[in-house]
Formats: structure tokens, C-alpha cells, sequence
């Protein structure tokens, strides 16, 4: 588990008790101004790892015993033959405007097959981390109510097995139970959204909802911990000891003044897990056979074709980003101290 | 006139290890075992080790030979978890398993703890852009789970045990980075510190001489939960065909094979996940137990 | 406040109190038979230091000890038993009839919720105010008890105040609801000298003003002297001695209240640095009392206090001594006041 550290939460008051300005203008730029950068350096990374380390690239991609000839005009096509800095700005520019290039293996521009993947693996991420929030409050308020009693003990237990399930490990038993000895879901496959791709809304769902369930209960298990210590701690600040003397009931001092202090911590580790939230949709879109951009780019690089996973994972590293940006905001959102002191 | 409140338990502990009389206070060993995260997480870490150790000098069958006669039979007396596809004994991959975990978490995390650690020093002594420098740098490789990093590492240099090790290495730097970093800057801001400096210590004898003693505890209590995370990550490497490759067993790839005969041999697909799990959650309640027995303050919450 | 027909009944009715914790290192009664009565409008101090069980009592009244705490005795709030009432029911009292001020003004406020808000909620949560009557109402609270620009203050955040206009906030929160009844708890322990004493004005005049009782609790005999009329002191869990407060500062007889007395610094005693009776090198030393506090635990069923004290004799370890009454409401637990206010003649306790 990782140690978390938040932000530095406490601005001074002045002298004349001023209310300092909160506005979330500044705090905003600046944050962006991270994002850009975080994103920018993502790519360079990228880039060095899939563009410049494997060498030449086009005789990956067509393998040890393809003549020179070809080969070299591979190169040429895929734009080998210029600069490094070139490339790497091509590459960018290609990024912002949509032009990904064309897959070496399918034939395919690169957008579209991204494009159909993710109505895949975005529905199925969003739907893993909804289950994963209503279980991990539940579990762990509930937990934190029953202190040290029977219900703490069992979900903090279940928890722990939780974290030591592998998540395709637990998506292999879900199938075993449900699909072979129940017979009430499939064993894998996607039937797609709409009538024409061969299936509906509902039944993209039912086939999504073995993978989320298995994603979901690793997360769900840390998170509830998280939630646990996070709500405890809170408990025993002060200023539930004042609310509880202003006559607010145990239930009413809890969902009233606890839970939104105590969601701040919460809050940006979930942001932290959705990176390993989406690292685990490569693995489970496998075990269910979903074409989703996990199973994507697991099958590019058994084809070596570079120039899709360079895409993909370019873009599984810029969702995270992205999440961690929004989360950073919701922090402030929620905690008001933090405006204050992040300038 | 001095007002004292009454000794918390930390201090019940510490009077104890001083060796002064306290009525019940348990003594050092007596309390790990009674803690029970510990306990347990002890006797299952004890376990995967001494399943590996064993694996040298013993196994039930054969984890390598083939017999395509034998192959997907049950639990029996001569096979006690039954063969897989090939014929192989299981409880044998099990136990060979359990080597190449382990060499994998200990190398993997070997790496993130001494880069790692050696950064978050450096950090932390020498602040200012520095620390900023490296602090950025490991929050931007959160980016990259250490599933991406494997993917992408095999996808140029090719799949199998070394590069995934190196992967998973890469990805607990960052981790070790910050947690020693934090907690180094805890120790930093301390008064003794502050005695060293002024008798003219530098800061690099500082930082071996009483730094890193003192944030022993917390890197101790990360390695442990870096393990975990490190069989859990090759698990699924090798489950993604990525990781150690055959013929050498490992859990994960007995997953994946286990997968595409799920409706005759159900049960093929059952051990080498308990197996995983059972060593993952060994070394993490290993690791909490730690935490609260090394350090009461940080314990907290139960 | 109304009154009864009757002889007014005490607003507050304290008799025989225990409480009981449960540590990991066994029970222990940290608050052994405590009783007193409170009338309307009366202020009463409770001084004592750290571990005595003063808190403990008053977090008794308002039924907010921690669930590991057992409570036996009676505890009649205007005639009603508390003890054994339903959490709805002592909820309904909270904030309401009884209002309290605690010690740490920087971490009593909720961090990410309004001042203004958190002056309000007892307003709507108890008599039910609309938000808007609330927020007036709430408004001038805030500036009764002295937070300058109240009405635009009202939507800051507790980060932006300094501690003492934190406690003043707490303060106003305290008595929104115009409780009967006020309880701080070493209101002023945690802020600056100055702004102590601003505080306890405050709390002196709202008392005065509104007719509420008073318990204020501290381990500081200056903020006694000047707040309360009568006051107890308690170790040990138990009340030592009780009276009017001027009478016991002048005629004090327990040895543990005399010892209170005698540690206290005082930079205007005439030539401090002459020869003293005590010191063989002529200078004067502070008298501490001996000792330590001892954990609750560990505490005889005598006297909480043999051991430390200077007059113990056998007799005083079995059996908690009885009341022994001084004059005019004034009486404390010990049986060797004889010896003791010999020793105070002769200039020795």
C-alpha cells in the first residue's frame, strides 16, 4: 500500500482575521500548467521506450527475415528516416489533431481501432470504479461504526483476502461459478452496444459486469481500509467531541461532520488506484476475451506493431494523468484549506 | 507541582525493554506473537519460503517431466493436487512456484529499496531542487503502473523472468522515493539532528549515522508490502505470457493454462491462485503487524 | 429564567458519582463519589490537576463519556435524571439546556465547514430556525461575543481565525440555544495570557447577562479566584475540598490544597532572594509536593492522596475519609486537619 502524504493543508489566518482570497483561479492555472507538463514528459517517455529503444523499428515490425529492401522502404514510409526530435514532433502534433497513423497489423488507422476499443474498456473502467465506491464506503463506514466489535473485525478480515486476490485470478473463479456451474453469464466475449455490432446496451452491460466485479472487489478492498482508518481518525478529532456537545446524535455528528473530512484522504488515493485500476483492465479484458485497448495492446505486441501500443499506451498513461488532475481539483473542492496554501 | 498523565502503552512497552519492572507488560516476542496480524502473517511467509527451500531437495513428483498418460487427473494419493495438462505433477509446480516468486520479489524489491531509498536520502538531504526534482519524477512514474512498464518493456526487449523483474524493480524506486524521503525529512527536522550539525557532521555521515537508522522501521514494513505487490505483479505477468516463461513454472502461467480447460478440470484453475493469494497475504499481514509492533505511534487504529 | 412556586429546586444535582474505565491495565475509578449541587445562575469552579477526573465529570453531565466508561450514582439535571436516559433524550439536552466550551480552540471547529455554519446548526437543529433566521441569529451571536464583522465573517472558514476568537466562536456556539447551563472545560489553558483574560470576561458577562449557571473547570488557581463563587478541588477522583471561593482561599485545610496554594510562583513576595525560612542559602524555594501522581489504577481506597501527603498516617490508606465540615459550606476529606493546621501555625505546611 502506498504511503500517503496529502498536500500541506494549513494556511495561516492573518492578524485581522481577513478572509484571504479563494478563488480558484490561481490554484487552477497552476494546476493545468502541471497537467501539460506531466503529459508532455509521458510522451517523451514513451516515445524514448517504443520509438528510439527498440532501434529500427520497421524491421520489428517485419521481422528478422524480411530482405533490407523492404525493410528500408517500410522505413521510409513510417518516416523513419528523419530525425529523432522530427519524429518525435510529428508523433505529437499526430496526438493532438487525431492522426495516429495506420496499424502495421490491421491495416486500420490507428484513431478508429482506439476509438472502438475504448467504448470498451472506458465503460468498463467507470463501471469497476462505481462498484468499487459504493463498496468500499459502505464497508469501511460501516467497519469504522462497529469498532473493534464483530463487523469490524469480519469486513477488515475480508478486506485482507481482498488485497491478496489476484484480480484475474477472482475474474477465473467468477467465471467458474456464473459461467460453467451456473450457466448465467458467459464465459467471455462482447456482443457490442448497438443491434448492428450484434448486441444491445443491456447485453454489453451483462458482459461487462464479471469483469467490473472482479476489478472492483481488489479495489474495493483497499479503499475500504483506507475509508476505515481515514473515518476512525476522523472520529477522534475534536470537533466531533463539539458536535456531539451541540446535540447532534452519533448518526448525525457521522454523516454531518465526519464523513466529508474524512473522504479527503479517500479521494485522492482513488485517484491513485485508477491507475492500477486501468492497468488491471489490460489483464481482465484478456481473461474474458474482451477487445477492449487492454487487449489491444497485448495483441500488438505479440504482432510488434509498435506504432499501435506507442498510441495506446500513450493514452492509458494520459487518462491517468488526467484522473489524478481532477482529483487534485476535487481536493481542493472539498478541503478549503488547501486553496489557501497551494499559491 | 507537575501534572503527569498516565504512561500510554508505548511507553508500558518501553519500560519493559529497558528491563524495569512492570506488572503485565508482555515482553517483545511474547507481544508479536499475540498480535495477530503477525502471527498469521508470519507462519504464511514462513510457509512460502519454506515451500521454496523444500523444492530444492524435494518435491512430491516431477514439475518438469511429461506424461501425457497422466494428464488432468484429480487430487489422488500419488498426485495430491492431481496433474495439470501435461501431466505434471501440481503440488511440485506449487512448490518450484514458489521459488520464482520469490526471486522475483526479492530481486524486484532489492532494486526499489536501494535506488529508491538512496534517492528519498539524497532528497531529503539535500532539499531544494533537488528533492523537487526527484519527487516529480516519482510522482510522474505513478503514471505508469508497473503492468504498463512490463508491457511496454517487453514489447521492445522481448518477454520472460529478467525483464519483468527489471519492470516490476523500476516501478517500486518511486515508492521507496517517497516514503523515505518522507520519512527522512521527519528525522531531519529533529533536534538531535540539529546537535549533529553543529558538531560538524556532514550530511552524508548524518544520513548513515542516524537517518537511516531511524526510518529502518518504516523501509522494513514498505519491503514487505513491496513484496506482496511484486508476486502479484509477476502473476500477472506471467499470467499475460509476459513473465517467466516455460519450462520454468510459475502461478501465473499455471493460471493461464488453467483457464482454457476451466470445464474439464475446474479445480486446475484453483491451487495456483490459492497459492498466490495465501503468500500475498502472508507477507501483507506480515507487514501490518510490523508496522504496529515496530512503531506503537503509528499503529493507531486496530 | 422561570422559577418554581416551590423553594426552587438546584438547577444541577450531583450525588454519589462513579465512573469507572476500563484500561487495558485493568478498571479504574477515576471519578470515586463526587456530588454537588449547582443552583441557577451560580458559578461553580472545579481546579485539580491533570488525571484527576475533573473532565471526566463534566463530560459525565452531558453523558459523553467514551463507551468503554461505566457511570453509576445520580446525576439529577432540574429534576430529571440523567443517568440512563436515551441518547435521543440527552441529545435534546445537548447544546440545548446545557451548552459546553472545551479546551483546544484550533481543533474544536470542523475545518470545512463555515464559522457561520457551525454557530447556526444548533439553532436549526434544536428550535428549529429557518436558515435565514438562523444566520441573523447567528450574526449576532458572533458579534455579542466579539468577532468583528460578523455578518461578512460568517461564510470564513475556522483557518482563518486566530485561537482566541476561534474559542470566542466556540463560545457563541455554545450558547446559541440560551442553555441553562454552561460548562467550560479549561476554556482558556491553550491561548495567550492577554487573550485569557478576554475570554474569561466574556464568559463572565454572558453568564451575568443571560443568568446561566457556571462550571468552569481548570488546573490554574488565578482563574478560579476572579470567575467563581464557590469552587471544589478534586484528586484522585475525589472532591478534597469545597467552600465559598474566597473563604477557601483564605482558610484552606486540606494538605493537598495547601499544597496547591503553596506552589504557586509569586514574584512580589517581599526580598524573594533573602533568607528564607526553608533554604539554609538564603534563597527561597518553590515548594512542589512530593511525588507523582499516581495512574488511577493504582490508587487505595483511602484517601487518593496518602502517600504524597506529608500528615499520612496508617488510618488513611482503608477508608475514604468523611467530610469534615469548616464553617459556612466550606469542608474538606481528611482526617489530620487537626495536625495540619497545627503545622500551618507554626509555619511549616
Amino acid at each position: 500500500m502506498l504511503h500517503f502524504t496529502p498536500p500541506c493543508p494549513f494556511g495561516s489566518p492573518d492578524a485581522a482575521g481577513a478572509p484571504q482570497n479563494h478563488s480558484m483561479g490561481p490554484f487552477l492555472l497552476k494546476r493545468l500548467l502541471t497537467l501539460v507538463a506531466t503529459l508532455a514528459g509521458a510522451s517523451v517517455v514513451v516515445f524514448v521506450v517504443l520509438e528510439i529503444l527498440p532501434g529500427n523499428a520497421a524491421q520489428m515490425l517485419m521481422g528478422p527475415d524480411a530482405s533490407p529492401e523492404a525493410v528500408a522502404a517500410l522505413a521510409t514510409k513510417l518516416g523513419l528516416d528523419q530525425p529523432a526530435l522530427q519524429r518525435y514532433g510529428h508523433w505529437v502534433g499526430g496526438l493532438l489533431t487525431g492522426q495516429l497513423g495506420d496499424s502495421y497489423a490491421y491495416g486500420t488507422p490507428v484513431r478508429d481501432l482506439v476509438l472502438e476499443r475504448l467504448s470498451l474498456t472506458v465503460p468498463l473502467a467507470l463501471l469497476a470504479m462505481a462498484i468499487t465506491t459504493v463498496l468500499a464506503l459502505l464497508a469501511g463506514v460501516y467497519a469504522a461504526s462497529r469498532h473493534n466489535r464483530w463487523g469490524d473485525v469480519g469486513v477488515m478480515g475480508l478486506a485482507q483476502i481482498g488485497i491478496a486476490i489476484p484480480n484475474f485470478w477472482f475474474a477465473i473463479l467468477l467465471i467458474l461459478l456464473f459461467s460453467v456451474k451456473l450457466q448465467w453469464f458467459s464465459a467471455g466475449g462482447f456482443p457490442g452496444w448497438t443491434e448492428e455490432s450484434g448486441g444491445s446496451p443491456l447485453e454489453a452491460l451483462k458482459a461487462l459486469l464479471l469483469p467490473a466485479i472482479s476489478l472492483a472487489v481488489v479495489q474495493a478492498a483497499i479503499l475500504a481500509r483506507i475509508t476505515r482508518s481515514s473515518v476512525l481518525e476522523v472520529l477522534r478529532e475534536d470537533f466531533v467531541r463539539t458536535a456531539r456537545a451541540k446535540g447532534l446524535s452519533r448518526r448525525a455528528a457521522l454523516w454531518g461532520h465526519v464523513l466529508r473530512n474524512a473522504m479527503i484522504p479517500v479521494v485522492t488515493v482513488m485517484g491513485l488506484q485508477f491507475a492500477n485500476l486501468l492497468a488491471g483492465t489490460i489483464v481482465v479484458e484478456n481473461v474474458f476475451y474482451l477487445p477492449g485497448l487492454g487487449r489491444l495492446i497485448f495483441q500488438s505486441i505479440a504482432n510488434r506493431d509498435l506504432i499501435v501500443v506507442r498510441n495506446c499506451v500513450m493514452l492509458l498513461a494520459a487518462m491517468v494523468i488526467v484522473v489524478n488532475f481532477v482529483v487534485d481539483i476535487l481536493y481542493a473542492a472539498i478541503d478549503p484549506r488547501v486553496k489557501a496554501s497551494d499559491l | 507541582m507537575t501534572p503527569s498523565a498516565p504512561p500510554s502503552p508505548a511507553t508500558a512497552t518501553a519500560t519493559a525493554a529497558t528491563g524495569a519492572p512492570t506488572a503485565t507488560a508482555p515482553s517483545g516476542l511474547a507481544r508479536a506473537l499475540r498480535h495477530r496480524s503477525f502471527a498469521i502473517g508470519a507462519v504464511l511467509s514462513l510457509l512460502l519460503v519454506l515451500a521454496a527451500l523444500v523444492s530444492f531437495v524435494w518435491t512430491p513428483g516431477s514439475p518438469y517431466d511429461m506424461d501425457m498418460e497422466a494428464k488432468l487427473l484429480p487430487p489422488s494419493a500419488a498426485h495430491w493436487l492431481g496433474t495439470d495438462a501435461f501431466g505434471r505433477d501440481v503440488a511440485s509446480l506449487l512448490l518450484v512456484g514458489a521459488r520464482n516468486s520469490i526471486l522475483v520479489g526479492v530481486i524486484a524489491v532489492g532494486i526499489g529499496l536501494t535506488i529508491g531509498t538512496a534517492l528519498g536520502l539524497l532528497a531529503a538531504a539535500r532539499r531544494g531542487w533537488v528533492e523537487e526534482l526527484i519527487m516529480r519524477m516519482a510522482d510522474f512514474t505513478f503514471a505508469f503502473p508497473a503492468i504498463l512498464s512490463a508491457i511496454m518493456l517487453t514489447a521492445v526487449f522481448g518477454a520472460g523472468v529478467v525483464n519483468s523483474i527489471i519492470a516490476i524493480g523500476i516501478f517500486n524506486i518511486p515508492t521507496f522515493a517517497r516514503v523515505t524521503r518522507a520519512s527522512a525529512n521527519a528525522v531531519w527536522s529533529r533536534e538531535f539532528i540539529l546537535a549533529a550539525r553543529a558538531c560538524g557532521k556532514g550530511p552524508w555521515r548524518i544520513t548513515t549515522e542516524h537517518v537511516l537508522p531511524n526510518i529502518a522501521a518504516v523501509l522494513i514494513v514498505q519491503a514487505t508490502i513491496q513484496f506482496a505487490l511484486a508476486i502479484l505483479a509477476e502473476a500477472a505477468l506471467s499470467y499475460l505470457g509476459l513473465g517467466t516463461q516455460p519450462p520454468q513454472p510459475s502461478w501465473g502461467r499455471m493460471l493461464s493454462e488453467a483457464q482454457t480447460l476451466m470445464f474439464q478440470a475446474p479445480l486446475l484453475a484453483v491451487w495456483p491462485g490459492v497459492a498466490i493469494a495465501l503468500a500475498v497475504l502472508g507477507l501483507n499481514l506480515l507487514g501490518d503487524g510490523l508496522r504496529d509492533l515496530l512503531d506503537p505511534r503509528l499503529a493507531r487504529q486496530r | 429564567m422561570e422559577s418554581h412556586s416551590a423553594p426552587a429546586m438546584p438547577l444541577l444535582e450531583v450525588s454519589d458519582l462513579h465512573v469507572r474505565l476500563h484500561t487495558h491495565r485493568g478498571p479504574a475509578d477515576a471519578v470515586r463519589g463526587v456530588g454537588f449541587t449547582l443552583e441557577r445562575g451560580e458559578t461553580l469552579g472545579l481546579i485539580g490537576e491533570s488525571g484527576c477526573g475533573k473532565s471526566l465529570t463534566a463530560m459525565a453531565l452531558m453523558g459523553l463519556l467514551p463507551d468503554r466508561a461505566t457511570t453509576r450514582g445520580s446525576i439529577r439535571f432540574d429534576g430529571a435524571e440523567m443517568l440512563g436516559q436515551s441518547e435521543a433524550a440527552l441529545c435534546r439536552i445537548r447544546g440545548r439546556r446545557i451548552g459546553m466550551v472545551f479546551q483546544e480552540p484550533m481543533t474544536a471547529l470542523n475545518p470545512v465547514h463555515t464559522i457561520g455554519r457551525q454557530v447556526a446548526e444548533p439553532l436549526r437543529r434544536h428550535l428549529g430556525l429557518s436558515a435565514a433566521a438562523a444566520r441573523t441569529q447567528a450574526v449576532a451571536l458572533l458579534d455579542r461575543v466579539g468577532i468583528p464583522r460578523a455578518a461578512q465573517r460568517f461564510d470564513a472558514f475556522p483557518h482563518q481565525f486566530s485561537g482566541g476568537q476561534r474559542q470566542r466562536i466556540t463560545i457563541a456556539m455554545a450558547l446559541a440555544c440560551g442553555p441553562e447551563l454552561l460548562i467550560a472545560d479549561e476554556p482558556t489553558t491553550a491561548l495567550d495570557v492577554t487573550v485569557q483574560q478576554q475570554i474569561l470576561g466574556l464568559i463572565g458577562e454572558l453568564v451575568a447577562e443571560r443568568g446561566m449557571a457556571l462550571i468552569l473547570i481548570s488546573h490554574d488557581l488565578g482563574v478560579i479566584a476572579q470567575n467563581v463563587d464557590r469552587m471544589l478541588v478534586m484528586y484522585g477522583g475525589t472532591v478534597v475540598e469545597r467552600g465559598p471561593t474566597a473563604e477557601v482561599f483564605s482558610a484552606m485545610a486540606h494538605p493537598y490544597t495547601r499544597g496547591l496554594f503553596a506552589a504557586r510562583p509569586r514574584l512580589n513576595v517581599a526580598a524573594p532572594l533573602a533568607a528564607g525560612a526553608d533554604a539554609p542559602g538564603g534563597r527561597m524555594r518553590l515548594p512542589t509536593i512530593a511525588g507523582t501522581v499516581p495512574e488511577l489504577v493504582d490508587l487505595p481506597p483511602g484517601c487518593p492522596f496518602a502517600g504524597r501527603c506529608g500528615f499520612t498516617v496508617p488510618d488513611c490508606y482503608p477508608v475514604l475519609p468523611p467530610a469534615v465540615p469548616l464553617g459556612e459550606d466550606h469542608s474538606a476529606r481528611c482526617i489530620r486537619l487537626d495536625a495540619v493546621a497545627a503545622a500551618a501555625q507554626e509555619g511549616r505546611a
